[in-house]
């Protein structure tokens, strides 16, 4: 039971301002465990992007994160609209998302580049209106 | 010294265990335990929000005084931009600089004329590192040792050059040796300061071995002494001052960034509005800045603890003074350029970990998570830590007990009279043995009353005085 760490956070889909909540949770228990500053980062960024993701595009989701002494894994699942072309999405610059939330700030298109390129591995599991889970871990 | 020296301390009697410090401290790094509040040096940061909210002044930040100048052959006197920010109608500087010499100093160097060279020198550093953008300021030591204990990974993008005060102090004490022919040593070089934090970095700086800073003085104890000495001063002032607009601007926020001369930039002051955006630095969310300016006091250094003026009618003050100056009056040219740069790596100390290694993190982090279920989450800070995780984290640690929590032990205390009366109520109806029935009973109650003195701490016997913590 105590050999490992189990997370669970709702992400509310509604609120802007709370986005983050559960990335900027996650990074701060790692903080005060004895992870390296380096895997702290990637978590951080690669869960802050797929939180965003879920509150710009999917109205919300589950995140689940499991912290062992091998590996941090993150498990964020949505029912949302699904991503139709994974291989699009993936480009750097892609976006799908509305003007208004690019006048925020975000839907850069570096959602998913920036979540590959700090996860050690990432997998998507995606059927369009049903909802997207994706899978990252970064070894410890 | 100790690598986690502190000049921000405790006064044990005027303390009354009230809890607005563990409250108001950005770093939880204070406790109240029998009555009185205890500072947990290794999370201390010496920013001085408990001293701003202590109502009963318990919390006082430890500076050296004027008699200190009877150790040197020769002394300088190095003040703080924030000072000139303290006084009404102030339009020359040298009213304030001839002033200081009046009270005993033999030589004057103001900290803003060193200010211009880092200011020209971070310029210059700073467009030759564009790779590693935003560069974080290191002039505000509460900050530096923030990110030391809690953003390790911002570490390498704190800005290597000296603070201002320091290049001053070396300038300084040179000019000094080679007006005099005296030996370094003979020279007493004090900073008058605005923060106590200034004092724990003269005294264990980060980034350099040693400080060249001998003593610190506090403005709000030296401010009186010069009133009626500037008015002395006023009728012909000497020619002292050394500085411009750039060097006296970083008395304020957002005066060491304006000296970087470009607009990308962001400045931040107050330790919590720093803590966001080193929070959001490190996550990436922050736009591509060249520099970060962050002041942990609310205005800037105007709004240091050892002031006297409101740190917002400090920089109208500062602004006017700044008015009708040359932008810059220093320039690197005698000073070689590397003689301003730290000299030293600043560490990551991971003091907030809960386990020494990660099975242990990982089992301690759960226990934490278990305790926070089951307090109440209302941080009422009665158990003495100023939130539920805190107290979770205590018990962890094996500094504290559940009890300590007010509603546990409630609770507890619920379940032992519930058991009384329930001996009771088996004694009147007469069953099993009578005797034993009224031992138990007279056990109960002594384990119900010793539980409830915890609850009194003039019956505890008084705690050690953290305040005499080794120099």
């Amino acid at each position: 039971m105590d050999d490992k760490i189990i997370l669970h956070y709702e992400v509310s889909g509604d609120d802007f301002t709370r986005a983050g909540e559960a990335s900027s949770d996650v990074k701060n228990k790692l903080k005060q465990m004895d992870v390296s500053p380096e895997a702290i980062r990637k978590v951080a960024i690669a869960m802050y992007e797929g939180e965003i993701n879920m509150v710009i595009h999917a109205n919300g989701g589950d995140i689940t994160v499991e912290i062992s002494p091998e590996e941090i894994l993150m498990v964020l699942k949505d029912t949302g609209p699904g991503i139709p072309d994974v291989g699009l999405a993936m480009q750097e610059g892609y976006s799908t998302a509305k003007e208004e939330i690019r006048s925020l700030g975000f839907g850069a298109g570096m959602g998913l580049p920036n979540m590959k390129k700090y996860s050690d591995t990432m997998k998507i599991d995606t059927i369009v209106g049903v909802g997207t889970t994706i899978t990252m871990t970064v070894a410890m | 010294m100790d690598k986690f020296y502190h000049s921000v301390r405790l006064q044990q009697d005027l303390c009354k265990g009230c809890i607005n410090c563990i409250k108001r401290c950005p770093t939880s790094a204070i406790r109240v335990s029998n009555g009185k509040a205890r500072i947990t040096s290794k999370f201390c940061i010496d920013c001085g929000e408990c001293i701003r909210i202590c109502p009963h002044h318990a919390k006082v930040a430890t500076y050296d005084h004027l008699d200190a100048l009877k150790q040197y052959k020769y002394t300088v006197i190095l003040p703080a931009p924030s000072l000139y920010a303290q006084f009404n109608n102030l339009d020359d500087t040298n009213i304030v600089l001839s002033a200081l010499l009046m009270l005993g100093f033999d030589d004057v160097y103001e900290v803003s004329g060193a200010a211009e060279l880092v200011s020209e020198e971070s310029r210059n550093y700073i467009r030759e590192h564009m790779d590693n953008w935003p560069y974080i300021s290191t002039a505000c030591p509460s900050v530096v040792r923030l990110i030391r204990v809690r953003f390790p990974n911002l570490l390498s993008h704190l800005l290597p050059v000296k603070p201002p005060v320091e290049v001053a102090a070396q300038l300084a004490r040179k000019k000094a040796v080679k007006l005099t022919g005296y030996k370094p040593e003979e020279i007493g070089v004090f900073f008058l300061s605005p923060c106590p934090s200034k004092v724990t970095y003269s005294k264990t700086p980060l980034g350099v071995e040693k400080s060249e800073i001998d003593h610190v003085l506090a403005i709000k104890e030296i401010y009186p002494l010069m009133l009626p000495l500037m008015k002395e001063a006023q009728r012909s002032p000497k020619q002292l001052s050394i500085s411009g607009k750039i060097g006296i601007g970083w008395g304020g926020s957002g005066g060491e960034a304006s000296g970087l001369i470009s607009d990308n930039y962001l400045a931040a002051d107050g330790i919590e509005n720093v803590i966001q955006v080193l929070e959001d630095l490190e996550d990436e969310k922050l736009p591509n800045l060249q520099f970060i300016e962050l002041d942990a006091c609310a205005g800037g250094c105007v709004g240091g603890v050892l002031t006297v003026e409101n740190p917002y009618v400090a920089a109208v003050k500062l602004k006017k003074l700044r008015k009708y100056m040359p932008v810059s009056c220093n320039h690197l040219g005698d000073e070689p350029a590397e003689n301003l740069y730290l000299t030293q790596d600043i560490n990551y100390e991971p003091v907030f970990r809960l386990g020494n290694d990660l099975k242990s993190s990982i089992l301690k982090m759960n226990q934490v998570e278990r305790l926070c279920q089951k307090f109440p989450g209302l941080d009422c800070g009665s158990c003495g830590a100023p939130t539920c995780k805190a107290l979770a984290e205590d018990i962890v640690r094996g500094e504290a007990k559940e009890n300590d929590c007010i509603y546990l032990f409630r609770q507890d205390i619920h379940e032992l009279s519930d058991e009384i009366a329930a001996i009771t109520n088996s004694l009147l109806n007469g069953d099993g043995d009578g005797k034993a029935g009224i031992h138990m009973l007279q056990d109960y109650i002594h384990d119900f009353s010793s539980r409830m003195a915890r609850l009194d701490p003039l019956t505890q016997k008084e705690n050690e005085d953290d305040s005499t913590r080794p120099d």
